[in-house]
């Protein structure tokens, strides 16, 4: 057989069927459903008179617009202030009620982001096709599995057909090798990459992320990579499969049964590209040279190192991208040649499927522990990524840390990644976010945000403007006679 | 879905690149659990000077009359002109609904983001991919010509301009049948392929049943 990608691999094991125009119909193993983008679906198959093909291939939280307030969550669904999101959540439970689907609930510790949830109960496994109405499901891709986001349409097909109609997509390595810096984390990588390729460069490519950069990094880290490719244009990021994998899978509640155990890994171990697999791409990037990322404009390839300044428009390369630059200036209220390290911000936001696990939480308490939020921010907010994430960082007293140094600490949700519950920024304030979309009116309306890792942010938020946190690590922690207290 | 065969309809420029599916429609809409009804919050950030919220009456809203589509010359237009890597971010398929609800049946442009691109075939939207160099030609013809409209044949895969120049494109013709055809493609699946899924599964099943939780599938 010739040699193939780790990719077309995970291709062929789900085909069913194929047309000669190259229409496919692709098996799903794994769906996961969330508030927003399923209630149309679920009304389309009532109205068809149609049942979901296997209910348990199923999994639905509520995630975008649940309120990250104690006060609002304690009471349960009953409790969601805002009217809208109310109905919308009830509807998911409603629905899923109604259909057998497993739901953690909104008071479930279960509960949080779906990107999160999903490898953090092992139900996310390697070799999988996991789809979800959510373009963030790149992320499951960093077990090796072939992980993307559809459409409303979409999830009524897989509900009522357990398939999914596709083509096939190109191949695109991307390859980091070498050591990453102190303090430079998977999310510099990622941003890095984008920068590179452009938000388009992986449209109709299924990306492969690998490299000795990214084997050296844990599962939280590579999900944190492939999460992003769709900020790339890929609807696919993917890792292959190693023992890191498969020692993050062993033992989480829907892995496989100890009887099962040995001859899934068997099987998970050929989910690696063969050595002489031909990619469509390839793109190589030098880890040592990556420098902590901020972005700086409106579109996630518009980001640059911490050192680095905001770009001239009438450098650019032609009239549509200095369109996009003066255009990016004004909304952001930034000036060509300004220095990164001299914008100043109101808000900062650590939490989303990109940074909500434990590791990016320890990653910012590490860096703000015995010190203290600027006085010039006006909220700096940790929102954990879900309910078990949270508990975990409660044992470890990060809570505390973060509490301490003027953090507000919420409960688990997407919160202030897209602001679709009360968690937003006023019109023109500038947030250090670790979320992974810088659009137009993403996180509130006017609202500009800077893409960073929680290392990044956690410095900034400290400083009160971007820092490089290699270097502000290294200044005193003050005590406690100094920082006035 | 709507079917689509042919269209001669008035364009309206989009000139900007990389325009994200929160901007055709912000994601405090995304909380209606219907399917309609996005229209009018179609682009709210540039449409309107205030901030939407969901049940507003949009026709009291003050509106940037700076942006195309409040533009006299482009009321009721159908076919959108946009550039490169239009619908990117977010698989929310009310973008498409948006598009569609407000009345555009065709969008042409250099690129269009992946998840975009399947979910708005779906709602009877007929994506056009043409070279750069021809959609700014389009751009320039637009611009300099009041009430433009373009002649859009699925059928024959041309565009025909007001001068009579034809433009061919190209359409995957899966979804060109399904589009000319207005079909529900959940509904040809399962005639088509109901034992296929069948026996695919339960050689699925067999060679890796940690997939499966339930003992025995729940089919329909
Ligand atoms: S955290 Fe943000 S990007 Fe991730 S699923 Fe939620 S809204 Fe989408």
């Amino acid at each position: 057989m010739a040699a193939q990608t780790l990719y077309d691999k995970l291709w062929a094991s789900h085909l069913v069927s194929s047309r000669d125009d190259g229409t496919s119909l692709i098996y799903i193993d794994r769906h996961l459903l969330h508030e927003v983008t399923s209630p149309q679906a679920f009304e389309g198959l009532r109205l068809a008179n149609r049942r979901p093909w296997r209910i348990d291939a199923n999994i639905a939280t509520a995630d975008h617009n649940v309120p990250t307030s104690l006060k609002e969550r304690s009471a349960g669904i009953e409790g969601i202030e805002d009217n809208v999101s109310r109905i919308q959540v009830q509807t998911l439970d409603d629905n899923t009620t109604s259909f057998g689907i497993e739901t953690f609930g909104i008071n479930d510790v279960r509960q949080g982001i779906v990107h999160i949830i999903g490898p953090e109960q092992g139900a996310t496994l390697p070799g999988m096709t996991v789809v979800c109405g959510d373009s963030h499901t790149a992320t499951h891709g960093a077990f090796g599995a072939l992980a993307h986001g559809i459409g409303t349409s979409e999830v009524e097909h897989v509900l009522a057909t357990q398939c999914l109609i596709q083509r096939k997509m190109k191949n695109m390595q991307v390859r980091v090798e070498g050591q990453l810096g102190p303090h430079v984390t998977a999310k510099d990588i990622v941003l890095a990459i984008i920068g590179e390729i452009g938000t388009a460069g992986g449209t109709g490519y299924a990306i492969e992320f690998a490299g000795s950069a990214i084997r050296d990094l844990s599962m939280e880290g590579r999900m944190t990579i492939c999460n992003m490719a769709i900020e790339a244009g890929a609807r696919v990021g993917l890792v292959a499969v190693d023992d890191t994998t498969i020692d993050y899978v062993k033992g989480r509640p829907f892995a496989p049964t100890p009887e099962q155990w040995d001859a899934a890994v068997d099987n998970w171990r050929s989910l690696v590209s063969d050595d002489d697999a031909a990619f469509d791409k390839v793109v190589t990037l030098d880890a040592a040279s990556i420098e902590p990322q901020v972005s700086w404009g409106t579109s996630p390839e518009m980001v640059v190192g911490v050192h680095d300044s905001v770009p001239d428009p009438a450098q650019a390369a032609d009239d549509t991208t200095r369109r996009g630059i003066t255009r990016a200036l004004e909304y952001m209220g930034l000036h060509a040649g300004q220095k990164i390290t001299d914008i100043k911000l109101d808000r900062v936001f650590i939490g989303s499927c990109t940074n909500a696990r434990i590791e990016d939480l320890r990653a910012a308490a590490a860096v703000v522990k015995g010190r203290q939020v600027a006085g010039t921010i006006k909220q700096a907010m940790v929102v954990p990524g879900s309910g078990l994430v949270k508990r975990q960082a409660e044992q470890e007293g990060l809570d505390q840390v973060f509490r301490e140094a003027g953090f507000e600490w919420r409960e688990a949700g997407c919160s202030m990644c897209l602001a679709m519950n009360a968690d937003k920024l006023g019109a023109g304030e500038h947030c250090a976010s670790t979320s992974n979309r810088n659009f137009e009116g993403r996180q509130g309306y006017g609202g500009r945000t800077h893409l960073v890792s929680p290392a990044m942010a956690a410095a900034a938020a400290v400083a009160g403007h971007f820092v490089d946190v290699r270097e502000f690590v290294d200044t005193p922690v003050p005590t406690r006679r100094a920082a006035g207290l | 879905m709507k079917a689509f065969v042919r269209q001669k309809g008035l364009v309206a420029p989009l000139d900007r690149a990389n325009v994200d599916t929160d901007l055709i429609i912000p994601k405090q809409f995304l909380k209606s659990i219907k399917r309609s009804g996005f229209g009018p919050n179609l682009f709210d950030e540039l449409r309107y000077l205030d901030e939407g919220y969901p049940g507003q009456d949009c026709s009291k809203r003050p509106i940037n009359p700076e942006f195309v589509l409040n533009q006299p010359r482009y009321e009721n237009a159908s076919v959108l002109l946009a550039r490169k890597n239009f619908g990117c971010g977010s698989s929310r398929e009310h973008a498409p609904w948006a598009l569609e609800d407000f009345g555009f049946r065709v969008i042409i442009a250099p690129s269009f983001a992946d998840i975009f691109f399947n979910n708005a075939f779906k709602n009877g939207l007929l994506l056009i991919q043409l070279d750069e160099a021809t959609v700014d030609r389009l751009f320039d013809a637009v611009e300099q010509t009041a009430w433009y409209r373009l002649d859009v044949d699925l059928v024959g895969q041309t565009i025909t301009t007001p001068d009579g120049e034809t433009i061919d494109f190209e359409v995957d013709p899966f979804r060109k049948y399904c589009l000319e055809n207005g079909l529900d493609d959940i509904g040809l699946t399962l005639t088509d392929n109901s034992e296929a899924i069948r026996e695919f599964e339960a050689r699925h099943r067999a060679t890796q049943p940690w997939l499966f939780r339930g003992e025995a599938a729940n089919q329909a």
